[in-house]
């Protein structure tokens, strides 16, 4: 018997069964799509959360209080609780390290953003001028704040987009009068918008914040000073020079902290962006994988569903099988037949579930889901594992009711009616 | 042409053994019309599976056109049994869904012949079923169902057809002409016909008649005298 003959019957099987074959179709299209869209939705939040770290600028060093040292100092006269302060930051920028490009500060606060009748609640940022640069931050419009705003102590804003496009709906931002309350509306102060930041876009904070010199707001409230007169910061940040070694800096920057803060062990925590990046693809990854997981078992059902209908198609088709070894077929013919059957099935369904499964992934990507943004990366592999899977299990649903219907005796299966 | 030798075929059921076939000789020679009889249980069908090699007999000798056949391996079994027999059965035996050609193409896909469009439409036309090529079995009188058959056993120029009952299914007149169409095939086209029935209306159609009982032949009235004999001393 010819592979086309084979085929042929196959198809005829397939389509005399109209119902119970789309059925079996149906599961492994939802195994194999499941598979592609899911793996894609894990691989695109990998990439998410990886461009989003990355968007925090290049070759960055967060050092932040360590969460020990904000509960030690907690409960104090001062609202802010932190071990760091702008000498600090002044102090590591001071070491004339050529590993070291910049080096800048900030304190965050909660903050209610006013303006007119709009308001909006905003994370405020109070930070110095090169911030920006730093955090690879560009104006849309304006200017962000500058070292003579630094000096001076103005009190002017830069915004994030998404508070200007609240607070201005209607009109230029820029040279308006924009109100920051702080401490559940205990304090308030009236700012001069000077500039307003390109969207960086996803879940990005810089959208949400408002910026403003800590200088100015140093002379202000009084509590973000020490009672040695140091500036309180709850975060440094430091560019390390294109190229540098930024494990042998971190190492240089924990040593300096620990001597300024006179302790062994150190009371703040330093990551490298490539710490946040590993951490978080690590996290990415294990969504990836449990994705996929859950669509293999779906591919799985699928497979089994296919062994499921063959096993069922042998039983009825006894007398066929009988009527096919009357007239000359071999056990081998018949295992060609059904094993072609169950083949032609699941390639079928793999390539219909490719191509439900790509454009699914190509349909949600960009959608946001709740208040994420889903993004999906369609993996090459994925396709071809999601296929050679639904192959393989279609071939090896297919062997085991072939084999059964090798040992229907042809006597038997003629006089079953 | 096919020439049994003491062969012996046993079931088991349960813990009771059934000697469907208790030590048969049988010799058919080319163009003989050969009608088996007897009750249901008496071996007959037994007989006609193994000679048609859909069975093997567990003692014995089978010889077909000289070669022993009861040693073959299953593959080989049904390679043969593809070529040498072609079968027609009490239920018609067709596949649903298909066109009476395609059921007689169904042998020739397994012998991976080229030219079976053709030779099936032959086939069809020799049973008189020209005009209904494309029908399918549901659109077939019964008798019409049978005739495919026929032409299904018909088209790989068999050795032997084999028919089982063959009109068990039919009414007398449709038997008669499916009787009568097995009968010129053999009279016109000298084919060997092998014909399982028990009844004498429609063994009345062959020219040998082998009757059986409890696993043995009980009479043979084409076999040669020391045959017969032999099966007599046996029977008795």
């Amino acid at each position: 018997m010819s592979t086309l003959d084979a085929l042929q019957i196959a198809v005829r099987a397939i389509i005399a069964n109209r119902l119970r074959s789309l059925l079996t179709l149906l599961g492994l299209v939802i195994g194999v799509s499941s598979v592609i869209a899911l793996i894609a939705v894990g691989q695109g939040t990998q990439k998410g959360v990886s461009d989003q770290i990355r968007g925090l600028g290049t070759d960055l060093i967060f050092i932040e209080p360590s969460a020990e040292a904000t509960t030690q100092q907690g409960g104090g006269a001062s609202p802010i609780t932190t071990t760091l302060t702008r000498a600090d930051a002044d102090a590591i920028a001071a070491n004339g390290n050529p590993a070291i490009s910049a080096v800048t500060s900030h304190i965050t606060g909660e903050a209610q953003a006013i303006a007119g009748v709009n308001n909006v609640g905003a994370e405020s940022v109070f930070t110095s001028s090169n911030y920006a640069e730093v955090r690879d931050l560009e104006v849309a419009t304006g200017s962000f704040i500058a070292p003579g705003h630094d000096r001076a102590g103005s009190l002017v804003a830069v915004l994030g987009i998404r508070v200007a496009e609240t607070l201005f709906p209607n009109v230029d931002p820029i040279g308006q009068e924009v109100r920051l309350s702080f401490l559940a509306g205990r304090v308030v102060f009236a700012f001069t918008v000077i500039g307003v930041l390109h969207e960086v876009g996803g879940a990005a904070d810089a959208d949400d914040q408002v910026f403003v010199p800590i200088t100015g707001m140093a002379n202000r409230f009084r509590f973000l000073y020490t009672p040695t007169g140091d500036l309180r910061v709850t975060q440094i940040d430091v560019q390390a020079s294109p190229g540098a070694d930024t494990e042998q800096l971190k190492q240089q920057i924990s040593e300096l902290l620990l001597f300024r803060h006179n302790r062994t062990d150190p009371d703040f925590t330093i990551e490298s962006q490539d710490d946040l990046l590993e951490a978080a693809s690590e996290v990415a990854n294990t969504l990836s994988i449990l994705l996929g997981v859950i669509g293999g078992i779906s591919l799985l059902v699928g497979g089994i569903g296919v062994m499921n209908i063959m096993l069922v198609s042998v039983t009825e088709r006894t007398r066929e099988i009988g009527i096919r070894r009357a007239v000359g077929a071999t056990a081998g013919d018949i295992v060609n037949q059904f094993v072609t059957e169950a083949l032609a099935l699941s390639v079928l369904g793999g390539m219909i579930g490719i191509v439900i499964g790509v454009v699914a992934s190509l349909l949600v990507d960009g959608q946001t889901l709740g208040d994420q943004e889903v993004t999906t990366v369609i993996q090459a592999w994925s396709i071809a594992a999601a296929f050679g899977v639904s192959a393989g299990v279609g071939l090896i649903s297919g062997i085991y009711p072939a084999w059964r219907a090798t040992v229907v005796d042809p006597i038997a299966a003629l006089r079953n009616e | 042409m096919i020439r049994l030798d003491a062969v012996r075929k046993t079931f088991k059921t349960g813990e009771t053994e059934i000697n469907a076939l208790d030590g048969v000789s049988l010799q058919i020679e080319r163009g003989e019309f050969v009608a088996i009889m007897g009750q249901s249980g008496s071996g007959k069908s037994t007989m006609m599976n193994i000679i048609g090699l859909l069975d093997r007999p567990d003692e014995g000798a089978y010889l077909l056109s000289g070669q022993n056949v009861a040693g073959l391996s299953e593959h080989a079994r049904a390679r043969l049994r593809g070529t040498a027999f072609g079968f027609v059965f009490q239920s018609y035996s067709l596949l649903p869904r298909m066109s009476a050609l395609e059921q007689v193409e169904l042998p020739l896909i397994y012998q991976g012949v080229r030219d079976r469009r053709r030779r099936a439409a032959e086939a069809l036309v020799r049973v008189g079923l020209a005009d209904r090529i494309g029908h399918r079995p549901t659109q077939l009188s019964g008798g019409e169902q049978q005739r495919v058959a026929i032409a299904r056993s018909l088209v790989v120029d068999p050795l032997v057809v084999l028919a089982d009952e063959p009109t068990g299914a039919l009414d007398t007149a449709t038997g008669h002409e499916v009787m009568t169409l097995l009968s010129d095939l053999v009279d016109q086209h000298g084919m060997t016909i092998i014909l399982v029935t028990h009844e004498p209306e429609v063994a009345a159609f062959a020219h040998r008649m082998v009757r059986m009982r409890d696993g043995q032949i009980i009479e043979d009235t084409g076999a040669s005298k020391a045959a017969d004999a032999l099966n007599g001393e046996a029977s008795t």
